[in-house]
Protein backbone atom coordinates (compact mmCIF):
# COMPACT_ATOMS: atom_id res chain seq x y z
CA UNK A 1 0.00 0.00 0.00
CA UNK A 2 1.63 3.52 -1.05
CA UNK A 3 1.61 5.88 1.68
CA UNK A 4 -0.13 9.01 0.82
CA UNK A 5 2.34 12.53 0.56
CA UNK A 6 2.03 15.07 2.87
CA UNK A 7 0.60 17.34 0.17
CA UNK A 8 -2.76 14.84 -0.75
CA UNK A 9 -3.13 14.43 3.52
CA UNK A 10 -3.47 18.01 3.41
CA UNK A 11 -5.72 18.19 0.56
CA UNK A 12 -8.08 15.63 1.98
CA UNK A 13 -8.07 17.37 5.34
CA UNK A 14 -9.15 20.58 3.96
CA UNK A 15 -11.95 18.97 1.88
CA UNK A 16 -12.83 17.05 5.12
CA UNK A 17 -13.08 20.35 6.71
CA UNK A 18 -15.61 21.72 4.08
CA UNK A 19 -17.66 18.08 4.22
CA UNK A 20 -18.39 17.85 7.62
CA UNK A 21 -19.69 20.84 8.41
CA UNK A 22 -21.37 20.75 5.60
CA UNK A 23 -22.90 17.47 6.76
CA UNK A 24 -24.12 18.90 9.92
CA UNK A 25 -25.60 21.87 8.36
CA UNK A 26 -27.68 19.79 6.07
CA UNK A 27 -28.96 17.27 8.71
CA UNK A 28 -29.57 18.90 11.96
CA UNK A 29 -33.31 20.10 11.11
CA UNK A 30 -33.85 17.07 9.89
CA UNK A 31 -32.38 14.97 12.68
CA UNK A 32 -34.12 17.23 15.15
CA UNK A 33 -37.73 16.40 13.33
CA UNK A 34 -36.61 12.58 13.27
CA UNK A 35 -35.73 12.86 17.00
CA UNK A 36 -38.84 14.54 17.91
CA UNK A 37 -40.62 11.55 16.36
CA UNK A 38 -38.94 8.87 18.35
CA UNK A 39 -38.85 9.83 21.60
CA UNK A 40 -41.43 10.47 24.14
CA UNK A 41 -42.70 13.86 25.14
CA UNK A 42 -39.89 14.11 28.16
CA UNK A 43 -37.05 12.88 26.06
CA UNK A 44 -37.84 15.35 23.27
CA UNK A 45 -38.18 18.55 25.88
CA UNK A 46 -35.48 17.95 27.86
CA UNK A 47 -32.95 18.86 25.27
CA UNK A 48 -31.49 15.60 24.93
CA UNK A 49 -29.31 14.78 21.49
CA UNK A 50 -30.34 11.11 21.92
CA UNK A 51 -33.57 10.06 23.43
CA UNK A 52 -32.81 7.31 26.45
CA UNK A 53 -35.67 4.66 25.30
CA UNK A 54 -36.18 5.58 22.04
CA UNK A 55 -40.22 4.69 20.56
CA UNK A 56 -42.15 4.24 18.22
CA UNK A 57 -45.18 5.51 20.12
CA UNK A 58 -45.63 8.78 18.48
CA UNK A 59 -46.43 7.43 15.10
CA UNK A 60 -48.96 4.56 16.67
CA UNK A 61 -50.92 8.01 18.12
CA UNK A 62 -50.50 10.16 14.71
CA UNK A 63 -51.88 6.70 12.79
CA UNK A 64 -54.38 6.03 15.24
CA UNK A 65 -55.77 9.72 15.55
CA UNK A 66 -55.20 9.29 19.01
CA UNK A 67 -55.19 13.04 19.94
CA UNK A 68 -57.03 16.38 19.24
CA UNK A 69 -55.06 17.63 16.54
CA UNK A 70 -54.76 14.20 14.78
CA UNK A 71 -58.73 13.36 14.84
CA UNK A 72 -58.38 13.59 11.00
CA UNK A 73 -55.05 12.80 10.14
CA UNK A 74 -56.10 9.93 7.50
CA UNK A 75 -58.65 11.96 6.10
CA UNK A 76 -56.23 15.24 5.46
CA UNK A 77 -53.48 12.60 4.07
CA UNK A 78 -56.05 11.62 1.50
CA UNK A 79 -56.94 15.05 0.48
CA UNK A 80 -53.07 15.71 0.64
CA UNK A 81 -52.99 12.26 -1.86
CA UNK A 82 -56.03 12.74 -3.95
CA UNK A 83 -55.47 16.75 -4.72
CA UNK A 84 -51.13 15.57 -5.60
CA UNK A 85 -52.81 13.16 -8.31
CA UNK A 86 -55.37 15.17 -9.63
CA UNK A 87 -53.03 18.32 -9.68
CA UNK A 88 -50.52 15.85 -11.54
CA UNK A 89 -52.36 14.29 -14.11
CA UNK A 90 -54.60 17.34 -15.16
CA UNK A 91 -51.05 19.37 -15.04
CA UNK A 92 -49.63 16.40 -17.58
CA UNK A 93 -52.79 16.98 -19.77
CA UNK A 94 -53.13 20.41 -20.33
CA UNK A 95 -49.12 20.84 -20.72
CA UNK A 96 -48.53 17.87 -23.23
CA UNK A 97 -51.62 18.87 -25.74
CA UNK A 98 -50.52 23.02 -25.31
CA UNK A 99 -47.18 21.69 -25.94
CA UNK A 100 -47.90 19.45 -28.87
CA UNK A 101 -49.81 22.20 -30.42
CA UNK A 102 -47.19 24.95 -29.95
CA UNK A 103 -44.43 22.87 -30.82
CA UNK A 104 -45.21 20.01 -33.65
CA UNK A 105 -48.89 21.94 -34.95
CA UNK A 106 -47.31 25.03 -34.68
CA UNK A 107 -50.65 26.59 -33.90
CA UNK A 108 -50.80 30.58 -34.47
CA UNK A 109 -50.26 32.68 -31.67
CA UNK A 110 -48.55 29.50 -29.93
CA UNK A 111 -45.35 31.87 -28.91
CA UNK A 112 -47.60 34.48 -27.75
CA UNK A 113 -48.89 31.86 -25.68
CA UNK A 114 -46.10 30.50 -24.47
CA UNK A 115 -44.33 33.83 -23.46
CA UNK A 116 -47.51 34.66 -21.24
CA UNK A 117 -47.14 31.29 -19.59
CA UNK A 118 -43.16 31.84 -18.75
CA UNK A 119 -44.33 35.34 -17.40
CA UNK A 120 -47.23 33.67 -14.88
CA UNK A 121 -43.95 31.11 -14.17
CA UNK A 122 -41.74 33.95 -13.50
CA UNK A 123 -44.11 35.90 -11.10
CA UNK A 124 -43.77 34.77 -7.14
CA UNK A 125 -46.83 32.52 -7.00
CA UNK A 126 -46.84 34.01 -3.57
CA UNK A 127 -47.79 37.17 -4.64
CA UNK A 128 -51.13 35.94 -6.63
CA UNK A 129 -52.38 34.25 -3.12
CA UNK A 130 -54.77 36.80 -2.14
CA UNK A 131 -56.44 37.77 -6.22
CA UNK A 132 -56.94 34.23 -6.55
CA UNK A 133 -58.25 33.22 -2.98
CA UNK A 134 -60.71 36.20 -3.79
CA UNK A 135 -61.25 34.90 -7.56
CA UNK A 136 -62.20 31.11 -5.80
CA UNK A 137 -64.73 33.10 -3.69
CA UNK A 138 -66.39 34.61 -6.63
CA UNK A 139 -66.64 31.42 -8.47
CA UNK A 140 -67.79 29.94 -5.64
CA UNK A 141 -65.19 26.89 -4.98
CA UNK A 142 -63.54 27.97 -1.64
CA UNK A 143 -63.32 24.91 0.40
CA UNK A 144 -63.64 22.59 -2.06
CA UNK A 145 -60.76 20.78 -3.37
CA UNK A 146 -61.52 21.53 -6.77
CA UNK A 147 -59.96 25.46 -6.14
CA UNK A 148 -56.56 23.84 -4.54
CA UNK A 149 -56.69 21.52 -7.48
CA UNK A 150 -57.10 24.13 -10.38
CA UNK A 151 -54.64 27.04 -8.53
CA UNK A 152 -51.83 24.29 -8.49
CA UNK A 153 -52.68 23.28 -12.01
CA UNK A 154 -52.46 27.18 -12.72
CA UNK A 155 -49.27 27.34 -11.16
CA UNK A 156 -47.60 24.08 -12.70
CA UNK A 157 -48.95 24.35 -16.18
CA UNK A 158 -46.42 27.46 -17.45
CA UNK A 159 -43.23 25.51 -16.34
CA UNK A 160 -44.90 22.22 -17.58
CA UNK A 161 -45.51 23.93 -20.89
CA UNK A 162 -42.07 25.47 -21.41
CA UNK A 163 -39.96 22.09 -20.59
CA UNK A 164 -42.31 19.79 -22.71
CA UNK A 165 -42.12 22.61 -25.33
CA UNK A 166 -38.02 22.54 -25.45
CA UNK A 167 -38.50 18.87 -25.24
CA UNK A 168 -40.63 18.13 -27.95
CA UNK A 169 -38.45 20.65 -30.12
CA UNK A 170 -35.69 18.48 -29.95
CA UNK A 171 -38.02 15.65 -31.57
CA UNK A 172 -37.11 15.14 -35.87
CA UNK A 173 -39.90 16.63 -37.56
CA UNK A 174 -39.73 13.75 -39.83
CA UNK A 175 -41.53 11.55 -37.94
CA UNK A 176 -44.65 13.74 -37.80
CA UNK A 177 -44.60 13.51 -41.65
CA UNK A 178 -44.21 10.16 -41.83
CA UNK A 179 -47.17 9.61 -39.60
CA UNK A 180 -48.84 12.23 -41.67
CA UNK A 181 -48.01 10.37 -45.13
CA UNK A 182 -49.83 7.50 -43.37
CA UNK A 183 -53.11 9.80 -43.40
CA UNK A 184 -52.45 10.16 -39.66
CA UNK A 185 -54.84 12.48 -38.01
CA UNK A 186 -52.81 15.13 -35.72
CA UNK A 187 -54.90 13.26 -32.75
CA UNK A 188 -53.65 10.16 -33.74
CA UNK A 189 -50.06 11.85 -34.61
CA UNK A 190 -50.26 12.88 -30.81
CA UNK A 191 -51.58 10.06 -28.81
CA UNK A 192 -49.47 7.46 -31.35
CA UNK A 193 -46.08 8.91 -31.90
CA UNK A 194 -45.49 12.31 -29.86
CA UNK A 195 -46.83 10.91 -26.31
CA UNK A 196 -44.89 7.85 -26.19
CA UNK A 197 -42.06 9.20 -27.81
CA UNK A 198 -41.92 12.27 -24.73
CA UNK A 199 -42.74 9.64 -21.91
CA UNK A 200 -39.38 10.25 -20.22
CA UNK A 201 -40.23 14.45 -20.15
CA UNK A 202 -44.21 13.42 -19.01
CA UNK A 203 -43.06 11.22 -16.27
CA UNK A 204 -40.86 14.18 -15.08
CA UNK A 205 -43.26 16.97 -15.55
CA UNK A 206 -45.39 14.86 -13.78
CA UNK A 207 -43.46 14.05 -10.63
CA UNK A 208 -42.86 18.05 -10.44
CA UNK A 209 -46.49 18.61 -10.62
CA UNK A 210 -47.20 16.21 -8.24
CA UNK A 211 -44.24 17.36 -6.13
CA UNK A 212 -45.63 20.65 -6.45
CA UNK A 213 -49.02 20.27 -4.74
CA UNK A 214 -48.05 17.84 -2.02
CA UNK A 215 -45.36 20.76 -0.99
CA UNK A 216 -48.10 23.74 -1.32
CA UNK A 217 -48.49 25.05 1.74
CA UNK A 218 -49.83 28.85 1.06
CA UNK A 219 -52.74 27.81 -1.30
CA UNK A 220 -54.36 25.29 0.46
CA UNK A 221 -54.33 27.26 3.60
CA UNK A 222 -56.34 29.89 1.60
CA UNK A 223 -58.45 28.16 -0.08
CA UNK A 224 -59.05 25.24 2.23
CA UNK A 225 -60.44 25.61 5.69
CA UNK A 226 -62.58 22.39 7.00
CA UNK A 227 -60.68 19.80 8.90
CA UNK A 228 -61.73 17.07 6.96
CA UNK A 229 -60.80 19.12 4.00
CA UNK A 230 -57.44 20.46 4.58
CA UNK A 231 -53.99 18.96 3.14
CA UNK A 232 -51.72 17.80 5.47
CA UNK A 233 -49.16 20.89 5.80
CA UNK A 234 -52.30 22.98 6.57
CA UNK A 235 -52.84 20.79 9.43
CA UNK A 236 -49.16 21.12 10.19
CA UNK A 237 -49.36 24.63 10.68
CA UNK A 238 -52.58 24.51 12.82
CA UNK A 239 -50.47 23.06 15.38
CA UNK A 240 -49.32 26.62 15.77
CA UNK A 241 -52.23 27.35 17.08
CA UNK A 242 -51.75 26.02 20.48
CA UNK A 243 -49.34 27.00 22.93
CA UNK A 244 -49.16 23.79 24.47
CA UNK A 245 -48.69 22.05 21.44
CA UNK A 246 -47.63 18.39 21.03
CA UNK A 247 -44.90 19.21 19.25
CA UNK A 248 -43.48 15.49 19.45
CA UNK A 249 -46.76 14.62 17.39
CA UNK A 250 -46.07 17.60 15.02
CA UNK A 251 -42.95 16.69 14.19
CA UNK A 252 -43.89 12.75 13.85
CA UNK A 253 -46.66 13.92 11.37
CA UNK A 254 -44.05 16.08 9.86
CA UNK A 255 -42.29 13.47 8.89
CA UNK A 256 -44.43 11.03 8.00
CA UNK A 257 -45.25 13.24 6.01
CA UNK A 258 -41.95 14.37 4.65
CA UNK A 259 -41.39 10.83 3.22
CA UNK A 260 -43.22 10.04 0.10
CA UNK A 261 -42.14 13.67 -1.59
CA UNK A 262 -38.85 12.58 -0.11
CA UNK A 263 -39.01 8.71 -1.67
CA UNK A 264 -40.03 10.19 -4.91
CA UNK A 265 -37.60 12.17 -5.38
CA UNK A 266 -34.62 10.15 -4.71
CA UNK A 267 -36.35 7.41 -7.32
CA UNK A 268 -36.76 10.10 -10.12
CA UNK A 269 -33.60 11.56 -8.89
CA UNK A 270 -31.85 11.19 -12.65
CA UNK A 271 -35.01 12.39 -14.30
CA UNK A 272 -35.03 15.53 -11.77
CA UNK A 273 -31.80 16.31 -12.15
CA UNK A 274 -31.24 15.98 -15.65
CA UNK A 275 -34.86 17.29 -16.87
CA UNK A 276 -35.93 19.59 -14.80
CA UNK A 277 -32.90 21.85 -13.59
CA UNK A 278 -31.54 22.26 -17.25
CA UNK A 279 -34.59 23.78 -17.88
CA UNK A 280 -34.75 25.80 -14.82
CA UNK A 281 -31.53 27.63 -15.83
CA UNK A 282 -30.51 28.05 -19.78
CA UNK A 283 -27.92 30.16 -19.94
CA UNK B 1 -40.38 22.78 -41.10
CA UNK B 2 -44.02 23.64 -42.01
CA UNK B 3 -44.97 20.34 -43.47
CA UNK B 4 -47.70 19.93 -40.77
CA UNK B 5 -48.78 23.54 -40.66
CA UNK B 6 -50.52 23.65 -44.65
CA UNK B 7 -49.37 27.58 -44.70
CA UNK B 8 -51.69 28.83 -47.19
CA UNK B 9 -50.78 32.45 -47.15
CA UNK B 10 -49.64 32.90 -50.54
CA UNK B 11 -52.97 32.43 -51.31
CA UNK B 12 -55.07 36.18 -51.77
CA UNK B 13 -57.31 35.68 -49.05
CA UNK B 14 -59.38 32.55 -49.41
CA UNK B 15 -62.47 31.96 -46.57
CA UNK B 16 -62.06 31.28 -43.20
CA UNK B 17 -62.81 28.02 -43.36
CA UNK B 18 -60.62 27.17 -45.49
CA UNK B 19 -57.43 29.40 -43.85
CA UNK B 20 -58.11 27.67 -40.61
CA UNK B 21 -56.50 23.68 -42.01
CA UNK B 22 -57.07 20.55 -39.99
CA UNK B 23 -53.96 21.21 -37.66
CA UNK B 24 -54.15 24.41 -37.08
CA UNK B 25 -58.22 23.65 -35.66
CA UNK B 26 -56.26 20.85 -34.05
CA UNK B 27 -53.65 23.19 -32.59
CA UNK B 28 -56.75 25.48 -31.46
CA UNK B 29 -58.55 22.36 -29.89
CA UNK B 30 -55.19 21.11 -27.70
CA UNK B 31 -54.02 25.07 -26.75
CA UNK B 32 -57.58 25.75 -25.55
CA UNK B 33 -57.70 24.12 -22.08
CA UNK B 34 -54.51 25.97 -20.39
CA UNK B 35 -56.34 28.88 -22.41
CA UNK B 36 -59.38 28.61 -20.06
CA UNK B 37 -56.97 27.94 -17.22
CA UNK B 38 -55.31 31.06 -17.64
CA UNK B 39 -57.98 33.24 -18.51
CA UNK B 40 -59.73 32.10 -15.47
CA UNK B 41 -57.06 31.73 -13.07
CA UNK B 42 -54.29 34.18 -13.94
CA UNK B 43 -55.99 37.07 -16.44
CA UNK B 44 -58.96 37.40 -13.99
CA UNK B 45 -57.67 37.24 -10.28
CA UNK B 46 -54.94 39.79 -11.80
CA UNK B 47 -57.70 41.98 -13.02
CA UNK B 48 -60.19 42.03 -10.25
CA UNK B 49 -56.87 42.10 -8.05
CA UNK B 50 -56.07 45.29 -9.75
CA UNK B 51 -59.36 46.57 -9.62
CA UNK B 52 -59.86 46.05 -6.13
CA UNK B 53 -56.44 48.23 -5.28
CA UNK B 54 -57.56 50.99 -7.83
CA UNK B 55 -58.43 53.50 -4.79
CA UNK B 56 -55.61 56.19 -4.11
CA UNK B 57 -56.15 56.13 -0.58
CA UNK B 58 -54.90 52.36 -0.26
CA UNK B 59 -51.66 53.69 -1.16
CA UNK B 60 -51.23 56.48 1.29
CA UNK B 61 -52.39 54.36 3.95
CA UNK B 62 -50.27 51.62 3.16
CA UNK B 63 -47.24 54.74 2.33
CA UNK B 64 -48.10 55.42 6.39
CA UNK B 65 -47.98 52.33 7.86
CA UNK B 66 -44.61 51.14 9.47
CA UNK B 67 -44.92 48.15 9.05
CA UNK B 68 -45.08 48.51 4.92
CA UNK B 69 -41.73 50.38 5.07
CA UNK B 70 -40.04 47.33 7.13
CA UNK B 71 -41.22 44.89 5.02
CA UNK B 72 -40.01 46.53 2.35
CA UNK B 73 -36.50 47.05 4.25
CA UNK B 74 -36.45 43.42 5.31
CA UNK B 75 -37.11 42.12 1.83
CA UNK B 76 -34.15 44.46 0.48
CA UNK B 77 -32.16 43.06 3.20
CA UNK B 78 -33.59 39.07 2.12
CA UNK B 79 -32.50 39.76 -1.47
CA UNK B 80 -29.11 41.88 -1.26
CA UNK B 81 -27.57 39.60 1.71
CA UNK B 82 -29.13 36.50 2.25
CA UNK B 83 -29.29 35.54 -1.79
CA UNK B 84 -26.12 36.78 -2.11
CA UNK B 85 -24.49 35.24 0.64
CA UNK B 86 -26.56 31.90 -0.72
CA UNK B 87 -24.57 32.11 -4.35
CA UNK B 88 -21.31 32.55 -3.33
CA UNK B 89 -21.45 29.78 -0.70
CA UNK B 90 -23.34 27.61 -3.52
CA UNK B 91 -20.51 28.99 -6.03
CA UNK B 92 -18.05 27.55 -3.18
CA UNK B 93 -19.67 23.98 -2.72
CA UNK B 94 -19.81 23.37 -5.78
CA UNK B 95 -16.18 23.59 -6.24
CA UNK B 96 -16.13 21.17 -3.45
CA UNK B 97 -18.79 18.79 -4.58
CA UNK B 98 -17.46 18.54 -8.15
CA UNK B 99 -14.28 16.95 -6.76
CA UNK B 100 -13.90 13.17 -7.45
CA UNK B 101 -14.43 11.38 -4.15
CA UNK B 102 -16.89 8.49 -3.45
CA UNK B 103 -17.41 9.65 0.12
CA UNK B 104 -18.38 13.25 -1.74
CA UNK B 105 -20.67 11.83 -4.05
CA UNK B 106 -22.47 10.08 -1.10
CA UNK B 107 -22.46 13.71 0.79
CA UNK B 108 -23.86 14.96 -2.14
CA UNK B 109 -26.78 12.74 -2.38
CA UNK B 110 -27.83 13.63 1.12
CA UNK B 111 -26.98 17.41 0.58
CA UNK B 112 -30.09 18.12 -1.39
CA UNK B 113 -32.22 16.32 0.94
CA UNK B 114 -33.35 20.08 2.46
CA UNK B 115 -34.30 20.08 -0.97
CA UNK B 116 -36.22 16.69 -1.77
CA UNK B 117 -37.99 17.14 1.67
CA UNK B 118 -41.24 19.57 2.22
CA UNK B 119 -40.43 23.01 3.71
CA UNK B 120 -43.32 23.31 6.66
CA UNK B 121 -42.04 20.70 8.63
CA UNK B 122 -38.36 21.27 8.67
CA UNK B 123 -39.40 25.01 9.35
CA UNK B 124 -41.59 24.14 11.94
CA UNK B 125 -38.10 21.67 13.22
CA UNK B 126 -36.09 24.77 13.04
CA UNK B 127 -38.60 26.80 14.76
CA UNK B 128 -38.78 24.51 17.68
CA UNK B 129 -35.35 24.32 18.02
CA UNK B 130 -34.80 27.95 18.68
CA UNK B 131 -37.75 27.79 21.07
CA UNK B 132 -36.38 30.09 24.06
CA UNK B 133 -38.11 27.69 26.91
CA UNK B 134 -37.74 24.55 25.50
CA UNK B 135 -36.35 24.28 21.91
CA UNK B 136 -32.30 22.22 22.13
CA UNK B 137 -30.43 25.34 21.19
CA UNK B 138 -31.16 26.45 24.83
CA UNK B 139 -31.28 23.74 26.65
CA UNK B 140 -27.75 23.14 25.53
CA UNK B 141 -26.75 26.60 26.25
CA UNK B 142 -27.73 26.44 29.40
CA UNK B 143 -26.23 23.11 29.87
CA UNK B 144 -22.77 24.47 29.29
CA UNK B 145 -22.50 28.28 30.29
CA UNK B 146 -25.72 28.00 33.11
CA UNK B 147 -26.80 31.10 31.74
CA UNK B 148 -30.61 31.54 29.53
CA UNK B 149 -29.86 31.47 25.76
CA UNK B 150 -31.16 34.86 24.01
CA UNK B 151 -35.37 34.61 23.19
CA UNK B 152 -34.60 33.96 19.08
CA UNK B 153 -37.51 34.20 16.87
CA UNK B 154 -38.29 37.42 19.41
CA UNK B 155 -35.49 39.41 18.04
CA UNK B 156 -36.98 41.08 15.14
CA UNK B 157 -32.90 40.86 14.00
CA UNK B 158 -32.10 37.69 14.53
CA UNK B 159 -35.67 36.31 13.50
CA UNK B 160 -34.84 37.74 10.15
CA UNK B 161 -31.68 36.49 10.51
CA UNK B 162 -33.03 33.12 10.75
CA UNK B 163 -35.48 32.87 8.54
CA UNK B 164 -33.02 33.92 5.21
CA UNK B 165 -30.87 31.09 6.75
CA UNK B 166 -33.71 28.66 6.65
CA UNK B 167 -34.50 29.67 3.14
CA UNK B 168 -30.24 29.48 2.23
CA UNK B 169 -30.62 25.87 4.25
CA UNK B 170 -33.74 25.06 1.78
CA UNK B 171 -32.54 26.02 -1.51
CA UNK B 172 -28.77 25.99 -1.52
CA UNK B 173 -29.08 22.13 -2.91
CA UNK B 174 -30.26 23.91 -6.17
CA UNK B 175 -28.09 25.88 -6.54
CA UNK B 176 -25.19 24.18 -5.85
CA UNK B 177 -26.35 21.56 -8.11
CA UNK B 178 -26.83 23.84 -10.97
CA UNK B 179 -23.37 25.64 -10.78
CA UNK B 180 -22.03 22.43 -10.69
CA UNK B 181 -23.48 21.48 -13.72
CA UNK B 182 -21.62 25.02 -15.23
CA UNK B 183 -18.23 23.47 -13.63
CA UNK B 184 -18.77 20.16 -14.93
CA UNK B 185 -19.40 21.92 -18.64
CA UNK B 186 -15.98 23.43 -18.29
CA UNK B 187 -12.89 21.36 -20.75
CA UNK B 188 -10.92 19.93 -18.40
CA UNK B 189 -7.93 20.30 -20.73
CA UNK B 190 -7.62 24.11 -19.75
CA UNK B 191 -6.95 23.13 -16.35
CA UNK B 192 -4.57 20.27 -17.02
CA UNK B 193 -2.55 23.41 -18.99
CA UNK B 194 -3.23 25.85 -16.19
CA UNK B 195 -1.80 22.99 -14.18
CA UNK B 196 1.49 22.39 -16.36
CA UNK B 197 1.52 26.53 -16.48
CA UNK B 198 2.25 26.28 -12.35
CA UNK B 199 -1.17 28.35 -12.01
CA UNK B 200 -2.59 29.06 -8.21
CA UNK B 201 -5.78 27.72 -7.53
CA UNK B 202 -7.17 31.52 -7.37
CA UNK B 203 -5.73 32.11 -10.82
CA UNK B 204 -7.50 28.89 -11.99
CA UNK B 205 -10.26 30.49 -10.81
CA UNK B 206 -10.00 33.33 -12.06
CA UNK B 207 -9.34 32.82 -15.33
CA UNK B 208 -10.83 29.20 -16.04
CA UNK B 209 -13.85 28.52 -14.09
CA UNK B 210 -15.42 32.27 -13.51
CA UNK B 211 -15.50 33.50 -16.99
CA UNK B 212 -17.05 30.51 -18.53
CA UNK B 213 -19.62 30.38 -15.20
CA UNK B 214 -20.42 33.96 -14.90
CA UNK B 215 -23.11 34.26 -17.23
CA UNK B 216 -24.84 31.52 -15.57
CA UNK B 217 -24.13 32.94 -12.08
CA UNK B 218 -25.92 35.91 -13.34
CA UNK B 219 -29.12 33.98 -14.13
CA UNK B 220 -28.96 32.24 -11.40
CA UNK B 221 -28.40 34.97 -8.81
CA UNK B 222 -31.67 37.21 -10.71
CA UNK B 223 -33.75 33.57 -10.99
CA UNK B 224 -33.28 33.10 -7.06
CA UNK B 225 -34.07 36.56 -6.17
CA UNK B 226 -37.56 36.34 -8.33
CA UNK B 227 -37.87 33.22 -6.58
CA UNK B 228 -36.90 34.41 -2.86
CA UNK B 229 -39.38 37.38 -3.53
CA UNK B 230 -42.59 34.90 -3.35
CA UNK B 231 -40.50 33.21 -0.62
CA UNK B 232 -43.83 33.19 2.25
CA UNK B 233 -43.23 30.05 4.44
CA UNK B 234 -39.93 30.72 5.15
CA UNK B 235 -40.63 33.90 6.90
CA UNK B 236 -44.35 33.25 7.85
CA UNK B 237 -44.44 29.78 9.82
CA UNK B 238 -40.70 30.59 11.34
CA UNK B 239 -41.69 33.98 12.72
CA UNK B 240 -45.26 34.63 11.54
CA UNK B 241 -44.01 37.83 11.08
CA UNK B 242 -43.43 38.87 14.70
CA UNK B 243 -42.60 40.21 16.62
CA UNK B 244 -44.98 43.19 16.05
CA UNK B 245 -45.02 42.61 12.81
CA UNK B 246 -41.41 43.62 12.25
CA UNK B 247 -40.26 40.62 10.18
CA UNK B 248 -42.35 40.70 7.52
CA UNK B 249 -41.42 40.60 4.01
CA UNK B 250 -43.34 42.22 1.11
CA UNK B 251 -44.75 38.10 0.23
CA UNK B 252 -46.23 37.60 3.61
CA UNK B 253 -47.91 41.07 3.99
CA UNK B 254 -50.46 40.57 1.45
CA UNK B 255 -51.60 37.67 3.52
CA UNK B 256 -51.55 39.60 7.00
CA UNK B 257 -53.58 42.49 4.90
CA UNK B 258 -55.69 39.72 4.07
CA UNK B 259 -55.84 38.28 7.62
CA UNK B 260 -56.77 42.16 8.88
CA UNK B 261 -59.68 42.13 6.48
CA UNK B 262 -57.89 44.56 4.56
CA UNK B 263 -58.60 44.06 1.03
CA UNK B 264 -57.37 46.77 -0.68
CA UNK B 265 -54.26 47.23 1.37
CA UNK B 266 -53.45 43.60 0.76
CA UNK B 267 -54.12 44.43 -3.09
CA UNK B 268 -52.00 47.89 -2.85
CA UNK B 269 -48.80 46.27 -1.22
CA UNK B 270 -48.98 43.47 -4.07
CA UNK B 271 -48.71 46.24 -6.02
CA UNK B 272 -46.27 47.43 -4.90
CA UNK B 273 -43.75 44.75 -5.04
CA UNK B 274 -44.43 44.74 -8.84
CA UNK B 275 -41.57 47.36 -9.70
CA UNK B 276 -39.49 45.11 -7.94
CA UNK B 277 -41.15 41.87 -9.40
CA UNK B 278 -41.16 42.98 -12.59
CA UNK B 279 -38.13 44.25 -13.79
CA UNK B 280 -36.48 40.88 -13.00
CA UNK B 281 -39.01 38.93 -14.78
CA UNK B 282 -38.73 41.00 -17.99
CA UNK B 283 -34.78 40.11 -17.64
CA UNK B 284 -35.11 36.85 -17.29
CA UNK B 285 -37.82 36.13 -20.03
CA UNK B 286 -35.63 37.90 -22.57
CA UNK B 287 -32.81 35.35 -21.43
CA UNK B 288 -34.98 32.57 -21.97
CA UNK B 289 -36.72 33.17 -24.88
CA UNK B 290 -33.55 34.32 -26.70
Amino acid sequence: MRVPTLREVGTEARLLLIGIPVLIWTLIPIYHMFLFAISPKQDAFAGKLWPDHPTLNNFRIVFNQQHYFLRDFWAQFLNSVVIAVAVGALTLVIATSAAFAISRLRVRGGRTVMNMALFTYFIPAAFLAVPMYRTMGNYGLLNNHWSLILAMVTIASPYAIWVLKQASDKLPLELDEAAIMDGATPLQLFRMVYVPLMLPSLVAIGTYALLLAWNEYLYAFLLLSKDTEITLPVALGNFLAADDSPWELLMTTGFIYALPPAAVYYAFRRYMVGGLTAGAVKS
Amino acid sequence: MTAITYSTSDVPSPPLSARLSTPQVWGIVMLAPYLLVFLAFVVYPIGYGLWLARHPASYVALYNDPVFARAVVNTLIFLIIGINLKMLVALFLSGFFVQSRTWIRWLSVLFILPWAVPSIPTILSVRFMFNPEWGVINNLIFKFTGEDGPNWLNDPAMGLTLAILVHIWKSLPFWTLILMTGRLAISTDMFEAADVDGASWWQKFRFITWPSMQTLYLTCTLLSMIWTLGDFNSVYLLTGGGPADLTHVLSTLGIRYLRLDQLDMSMASIVCAMPLVLPLVYFMMKRLSR
